[in-house]
C-alpha cells in the first residue's frame, strides 16, 4: 500500500483508539451540563473548553466520535449489503433482471438524494436508526455498481464455468466462487462508502434532524456551535475539523487499498 | 456534423428517459409518504372523537387506495396543482415558485464557479505532473472533498463575516438595499461553498482527461508541427479532454442540488433546500413531495442539457 494509506490506516486506528478508551480515561460525562462555567476557554478541568450550557467539549468530541464512527460504518455496511444484492444478482441473473436493476441504479443516482433523506426523516422522524438505515439506503449504488462489474468480469472465467459445469448450484456459484473475486474491489468501495456517510450524518445532524440531542455527534455538536460562532468561535472548529480528518483519512485509506489490491486501477497516479 | 433531425430524436429520447426518472421518484415519495408509519393519516388530529376523526379522513381523500390518490395527485400535478401545503394552507406550487428563483441562482453560480476554477485547476496539474503545484492542488482537492460543507459554510462566515467583516453572512440581500452589488455580495459566500461539493471531482476528473489526452497522436502531431504550446493545449488538447469531463458533470448535478439544503441551512438563503428542511421538520407531506419531485425534474433537465452540449463538443458521438 502507499505510505499516505498506510498514514491514513494509522491515523484512522488512532482515532479508533481514542473514541473508545478516551472515554475511559476521561470520565466527564458528556451530558453534564454547568451552566456557571458555559463557554470556558481551553483550561485544566476542561483541556478544549465547554459549550453553552457549561458541558465538557472534550468529552463531547469524544463520545459524538463514537457515535459519528459508529453511524459511518453501520450506514457503509448496509449499504453494501444492498449494493451488493442489487449489483451481483443484476450480473450474475441477467436478462430482465439486469436491465430492471442496473436501470433502478441509474435512476437513483440521477436524485439528489439528500432530498429523498428529508422525506423519510419527515414520515419516520429523525433518530440514530433511521439515520443509519436512510444512508444506506440511499447511497448503495456506487457499490452495487462495483459489484455488477465484478460479477460480470468473473462470470465467464474458466474455474466459475468449471464449477458450474461440475453442477454446483447457481446461488453457491455467486456466493462462493464469485463473489469472493470481487471482495478487493469492495473493500475499497466500502472504505470510501464511510466517508461518505460520516460526511452525510454530520451534515443531517447538523441540521437537527439526525442524532438527537443529548446524544452527542460531531454533526449535531455544530448545530449549536454555529450561534455562538461570534463568541466562542472554538467550538465551531473543533467537530469539524476532526469530521475532515476521518473523512480525509478514509478517502486517503480507500485510495491506498484500490492501488494494492487492484493494479488496473493504478493509472495517472 | 450532426443533422438537425438526429439530435431532435435524441433529444426525445433523452426527454423521454428522463421523464420516467421523474415519474419513478413521484411514486417512491408518494408511496413512501403515504404508506410508511407515521404517514399523512397517522398524524391527523387527536382530540377529535373517533367519528370526527374518520369523517376528516374521508374529506381529506385518505380513505382511498393509495394507488387511486396517486392518480389523483399526478393528474393535478402535470397540471401545475401540488397539492396544499399543511403548514400554511397555501399551494405547494406557490411555495417552491416563490423559492425556485433564489435556488437557481445560487446553484448555477455554484456550477459556473465550480468548472470556472476547476477546469483550469486540472489543466494546469495534468500540464505538472508529478511537481509540486501538483501535489498541492491534489492535496487541496482531497481536503475538499473532505471537508463538510456546513462546516466550510462556518469557517468562512467566521473568517469573512465575523473576522475581516467585507462579505454578509445571511440572506440574499441586505434590508433596505436592492443593488445588485450588495445581492453579489450576498451571493458569493454561499456559492464558494456549494461549489466546494462538486469542484474537487471536476479537477480529477479534468486532470486525469487531460493527462490522457496530452498522450495522443494528434496533440504530439500539433507540437511537431511547431504550433505554440499554448495553442496546443487550447485548440487540441483541452477540447477534447472536456468531452468526457462534460457528461461527468452531468453525473454531479444531483450533488450539487442536494448540497443546497445544508448551504441554504447556513446563510440563511430562502431558497428550496430550506424549505425542504421546513417541510421535514413541519412534516408538511405534500410540500416534501412538491419539491422532491421538482428537484429530480431540475437535475434531469440539466442532465439532458448536458447531454446536449456534449453533442455539440463532439461531433463523432453516436446519437442513437
Amino acid at each position: 500500500m502507499t505510505r499516505l494509506g498506510l498514514a491514513a490506516l494509522v491515523a484512522l486506528a488512532a482515532v479508533a483508539l481514542l473514541v473508545v478508551a478516551g472515554p475511559l480515561l476521561w470520565t466527564i460525562a458528556p451530558e453534564t451540563t454547568d451552566p456557571a462555567n458555559a463557554l470556558l476557554g481551553p483550561g485544566a478541568a476542561h483541556p478544549f473548553g465547554t459549550d453553552e450550557l457549561g458541558r465538557d467539549v472534550l468529552s463531547r468530541l469524544l463520545h459524538g466520535g463514537q457515535v459519528t464512527l459508529l453511524v459511518g460504518v453501520a450506514a457503509m455496511l448496509a449499504a453494501l449489503l444492498a449494493g451488493v444484492l442489487v449489483g451481483a444478482s443484476a450480473g450474475f441473473y441477467g436478462g430482465w433482471t439486469d436491465a430492471l436493476l442496473m436501470r433502478l441504479t441509474d435512476a437513483m443516482l440521477a436524485v439528489p438524494a439528500f432530498f429523498l433523506i428529508l422525506v423519510v426523516i419527515t414520515v419516520v422522524g429523525s433518530s440514530t436508526l433511521t439515520l443509519v438505515l436512510v444512508i444506506g439506503a440511499l447511497s448503495w449504488m456506487p457499490v452495487a455498481r462495483v459489484a455488477y462489474g465484478e460479477t460480470l468480469r468473473w462470470k465467464t472465467a474458466e474455474f466459475v464455468v468449471a464449477a458450474k459445469s461440475l453442477g454446483v448450484s447457481p446461488p453457491r456459484l455467486l456466493v462462493r466462487h464469485i463473489l469472493p473475486q470481487a471482495v478487493p474491489s469492495l473493500v475499497v468501495s466500502a472504505t470510501l462508502g464511510v466517508a461518505y456517510a460520516i460526511l452525510t450524518e454530520s451534515a443531517v445532524s447538523y441540521l437537527g434532524l439526525g442524532v438527537q440531542p443529548p446524544t452527542p455527534s460531531w454533526g449535531n455538536m455544530l448545530q449549536r456551535a454555529q450561534r455562538y460562532v461570534f463568541t466562542a468561535p472554538a467550538l465551531a472548529l473543533y467537530p469539524g475539523a476532526a469530521i475532515t480528518l476521518v473523512v480525509l483519512a478514509f478517502n486517503f485509506l480507500g485510495d491506498g487499498l484500490r492501488d494494492a489490491l487492484d493494479p488496473r486501477a493504478r493509472r495517472h497516479r | 456534423m450532426v443533422d438537425g433531425e438526429k439530435v431532435g430524436a435524441f433529444l426525445a429520447r433523452r426527454c423521454a428517459l428522463g421523464a420516467l426518472v421523474v415519474l419513478f421518484v413521484s411514486a417512491l415519495t408518494f408511496f413512501f409518504v403515504n404508506l410508511a408509519p407515521g404517514g399523512p393519516a397517522s398524524v391527523m388530529r387527536f382530540d377529535v372523537t373517533a367519528e370526527q376523526r374518520e369523517a376528516l379522513i374521508r374529506s381529506m381523500g385518505l380513505d382511498r387506495p393509495v394507488p387511486e390518490r396517486y392518480v389523483a395527485w399526478l393528474s393535478g400535478a402535470v397540471r401545475g396543482d401540488l397539492g396544499t401545503s399543511l403548514l400554511t394552507d397555501e399551494p405547494v406550487a406557490f411555495r417552491i415558485g416563490e423559492r425556485l428563483p433564489n435556488t437557481l441562482v445560487l446553484a448555477g453560480t455554484a456550477l459556473a464557479v465550480s468548472l470556472l476554477i476547476g477546469i483550469p485547476m486540472g489543466v494546469i496539474q495534468a500540464l505538472r505532473r508529478g511537481g509540486p503545484l501538483d501535489h498541492a492542488l491534489s492535496l487541496l482537492s482531497a481536503v475538499g472533498l473532505a471537508v463538510p460543507v456546513f462546516w466550510l459554510g462556518i469557517v468562512l462566515i467566521l473568517v469573512f463575516a465575523v473576522s475581516l467583516q467585507v462579505l454578509p453572512s445571511a440572506g440574499v440581500a441586505s434590508v433596505g438595499d436592492d443593488s445588485f452589488g450588495d445581492r453579489l455580495a450576498h451571493l458569493v459566500l454561499p456559492a464558494v461553498v456549494l461549489a466546494t461539493t462538486i469542484l474537487p471531482t471536476v479537477v480529477r476528473f479534468m486532470r486525469s482527461a487531460m493527462l490522457e489526452v496530452l498522450h495522443e497522436d494528434y496533440v504530439r502531431t500539433a507540437t511537431s508541427k511547431g504550433l505554440a504550446p499554448r495553442i496546443v493545449v487550447t485548440r487540441h488538447a483541452l477540447r477534447n479532454a472536456l468531452i468526457p469531463v462534460v457528461s461527468a458533470v452531468g453525473a454531479l448535478v444531483p450533488r450539487l442540488l442536494g448540497g443546497t439544503v445544508v448551504t441554504e441551512a447556513v446563510f440563511g438563503w430562502p431558497g428550496m433546500g430550506r424549505l425542504a428542511l421546513e417541510a421535514a421538520s413541519g412534516r408538511d407531506y405534500p410540500l416534501i413531495t412538491g419539491i422532491t419531485v421538482i428537484v429530480a425534474m431540475i437535475a434531469v433537465a440539466t442532465s439532458v442539457l448536458v447531454d446536449l452540449s456534449y453533442t455539440r463538443l463532439d461531433p463523432r458521438v453516436r446519437l442513437a
